[in-house]
């Protein structure tokens, strides 16, 4: 007897009213696509769980990956068998045998009342079978290490044991998406993380100064996209050349405000590159107070040129937490990579750490960026980047 | 020719050698150069690692590049004993162990350090009991090999590892060249803290391995220079070497399955030995499957091995490392063999793809030679 599928429960969405077809569909193609490599399992959806039938393929793995999929609240193994008290007891032991803790519970269902041995009896039936034929487990129906579900149906009889945690949150694509805009740092991969929980699609935006930022800069800002998509499937990662900007905010604006400027000229392009994607908001890694960009002063001066929500998933997190939740997700390694990108070049000396609008506004006033906007606008680079393997991945592979 | 002497160094696989040659021409650049080129190979160096480390259960970060056993094995002992002198100078080691351990050993001995030499029983194992006793204070570091390449006797190393994890500032160093891809050891377990592997012994290539150092282990380096390997191992990383290991690993460890075949092979050639007066088996039965080592009375080694040679079969007297020295193997002294059996030994090695066929043709070369100079030799 071994457990043959795994049953995936709903986090919020089964609360979803009209929308929770879309919902769950949304995750089920989630679900698929991650597990495009098992052409053998099958997925079904419904209204309030989803089951994978394994048909003997390994589970772990195939748990593994769906631990990375927003929408899941928890999975559990199951094993299905025939309605026969006998054949439902060893199965029973069998999940118990599986799992580790030392006190159980059982909670039986009948929802096929054909089946002559009543909810509560079988409870008895089942938990004195486990006791007699195991040796250190005892009962503990208020708080069990594990809990063996029983459900007697018209079909057969589904018996699950340990519930798995999952990911929480919102199936990726179920609520529209955002551009994230991506230095390479620790910070935004997160946010786009956090983000894609709310079930949001991602495209990220990266700007470079060739030949000022390194090529392995622009490679770790690649390599992080390729990681975010086993979150949420492909991602768009759009390069703005920012080289011509940068210099001429180096050559013409004050010093202490070019860092502002800079970040202005940055959510503009943002804001005009979602635009022409139909993206409705923006992303970025900023938490409150942890550089002289993201003080409430040069937020307020930043984000006055645009209207677009910007989606701000880190802004009341410490360091720590966002470096723990980085390491998590397996970005924090490529985003210490130490190379020179767009945000450590050009830096003056003493950044304005409380800029005011009106002084940025006259500052800007007589330099003229559009012609450079525009240039850098049409010189976007896009790059897609898939769950799957890339074919440079598949060469790898064959090499180890 | 058939080849029974791969404990010595296997044939490299093809798919090996492939590998090799496509990162070597195609990813040369090199891993720490900023540019893209670098970047290419740096992330090519990095899946090797990771590799590595999930085919043993390890974090990426323990793995430590190295030239092969010998290196490995002298990083670990001499790394451990530099980086803790503060703590402690007594180092505990077995009788029978590799020279790149030994020899590592006399030499921290002439430097002020003090070593117990375990001594092993008549079937070439360390008794845990033992080992419990000398432990002493001042113990930083016990070395032992999991297989012996000149006999096969196998270390219960998970056991060894239970015992340690209660001595923190001990740390345990596992020479696993001989027994990677024939008989696993726990890699994960908390009692272990640095595995030495070899590739040329897994049908992988020459110069190349590595050192599997726990998080918990800081390591003197031997070599100064940069940060690579994180300042363990400076020196440009051989990235063609490192995928090639990556690889050689991988698949040694798919065909580990095939190791239980070598039981049955190894017990058809001690049954022919035994029939023979002169013949002494010097392998335990409860030794690795894939090693059997004797000695043929009166028989120079040197010699028998030449009639082989003539008969198409590879076989070699003790280790390669040890073996141009003429003299009685420290090994099956120590396993309480007389002198003139221990100056006498022949060891048989095989691979997990030898064949019956292979064991029969070395089976009747014996017995050829046995008719032919038994005489003579009296």
């Amino acid at each position: 007897m071994k457990f043959d599928h795994i049953l995936i429960r709903y986090g919020e969405l089964a609360l979803k009213g009209k929308n929770q077809k879309f919902f769950i569909n949304t995750l089920r193609s989630n679900v698929q696509r991650a597990l495009k490599n098992y052409p053998h399992l099958s997925i079904k959806g419904k209204r309030d769980h989803m089951y994978i039938l394994l048909d003997g393929e390994d589970p772990q793995p195939i748990i593994n990956k769906c631990k990375d999929i927003f929408g899941i609240q928890s999975f559990s193994l199951a094993m299905k068998v025939e309605n026969d008290e006998e054949k439902i007891k060893q199965a029973a032991l069998e999940a118990l045998n599986q799992d580790q803790g030392q006190t159980f519970k059982i909670t039986c269902k009948r929802p096929n009342k054909h089946f002559p041995v009543r909810s509560q009896k079988m409870n008895q039936v089942l938990g004195g079978h486990l006791l007699t034929n195991t040796d250190n487990w005892q009962v503990d129906v208020h708080n069990p290490d594990v809990d063996i579900r029983v459900e007697i149906r018209h079909d057969a009889t589904y018996i699950t044991a340990k519930k798995i945690p999952g990911k929480g949150g919102l199936p990726v694509g179920s609520t529209g998406k955002t551009l994230l805009l991506m230095s390479g740092g620790i910070d935004s991969p997160v946010a786009g993380y956090l983000t894609m929980k709310r079930g949001v699609k991602l495209e990220a935006i990266h700007f470079h100064s060739p030949p000022f930022t390194s090529e392995r800069a622009k490679q770790k800002v690649e390599d992080l996209a390729q990681t975010l998509t086993k979150f949420g499937g492909e991602v768009k990662l759009h390069l703005v050349p920012f080289t011509e900007i940068q210099q001429k905010i180096f050559k013409e604006a004050p010093e202490n405000y070019g860092m502002t400027i800079m970040r202005r000229i940055m959510l503009q392009i943002s804001e005009k590159v979602a635009e022409q994607k139909g993206i409705l908001s923006l992303a970025t890694g900023e938490s409150l107070g942890q550089v002289a960009s993201q003080t409430m002063e040069s937020m307020h001066a930043i984000n006055e040129v645009t209207n677009y929500p910007i989606i701000r998933p880190l802004v009341a997190m410490d360091k720590t937490e966002i470096i723990d939740l980085s390491k998590e997700i397996d970005t924090y390694e490529i985003s210490i990579r130490p190379y020179e990108d767009c945000c450590t070049i050009f830096v003056p000396k003493q950044p304005k750490t409380r800029p005011k609008r009106e002084k940025v506004n006259q500052f800007e006033a007589p330099i003229d960026f559009t012609n450079e906007i525009e240039k850098a606008i049409n010189g976007v680079e896009t790059v897609v980047f898939n769950a799957s393997k890339s074919q440079k991945d598949d060469e790898i592979d064959e090499l180890l | 020719m058939i080849y029974l002497d791969n404990s010595a160094t296997t044939k490299p696989q093809d798919d090996v050698l492939k590998a090799f040659q496509t990162v070597a021409t195609k990813y040369f650049a090199n891993p720490s150069s900023i540019h893209r080129m670098g970047g290419e190979v740096e992330e090519l160096l990095e899946k090797s690692r990771t590799q590595i480390a999930s085919l043993l259960g390890v974090d990426r970060h323990e793995v430590i590049y190295t030239s092969g056993g010998t290196e490995s094995n002298n990083l670990a002992i001499k790394g451990v004993a530099f980086q803790y002198q503060n703590r402690g100078s007594h180092i505990i080691t077995s009788q029978i162990e590799h020279p790149s351990v030994l020899e590592a050993c006399r030499h921290l001995e002439k430097v002020g350090y003090e070593v117990t030499y375990l001594p092993v029983n008549r079937k070439g194992e360390v008794s845990v009991e033992q080992l419990k006793k000398v432990i002493r204070k001042d113990t930083i570091l016990v070395t032992l090999m999991h297989v012996n390449n000149e006999i096969g006797s196998v270390q219960p190393i998970g056991e060894i590892a239970n015992v340690l994890q209660d001595y923190p500032k001990v740390m345990f160093h596992v020479d696993h060249v001989q027994g990677f891809g024939k008989i696993s050891i726990p890699y994960n377990h908390k009692g272990i803290d640095l595995i030495t592997i070899s590739g040329h012994k897994i049908h992988g290539l020459k110069g190349s391995g590595c050192l599997i150092k726990k998080g918990q282990v800081n390591l003197m380096p031997l070599q100064h220079g940069g940060s690579q390997e994180d300042g363990y191992r400076p020196g440009t990383q051989n990235v063609a070497n490192a995928v090639a290991l990556a690889k050689a690993m991988r698949l040694s460890m798919e065909d580990a399955k095939n190791y239980h075949q070598l039981k049955s092979l190894k017990q058809t050639i001690i049954n022919e030995l035994q029939s023979y007066k002169k013949v002494m088996i010097n392998s335990s039965e409860t030794g690795a499957h894939h090693i059997i080592n004797f000695s043929v009375q009166n028989f120079k080694p040197e010699v028998l091995i030449h009639a082989f040679s003539d008969e198409g079969i590879v076989v070699s007297t003790k280790s390669a490392c040890s073996s141009r020295q003429n003299e009685a193997s420290h090994v099956l002294l120590a396993c309480g063999k007389a002198e003139s059996d221990a100056s006498t030994a022949v060891r048989v090695s095989m691979n997990n793809h030898q064949t019956k066929e292979d064991i029969e043709a070395f089976i009747q070369a014996f017995r050829n030679i046995m008719s032919k100079y038994e005489k003579i030799m009296g």
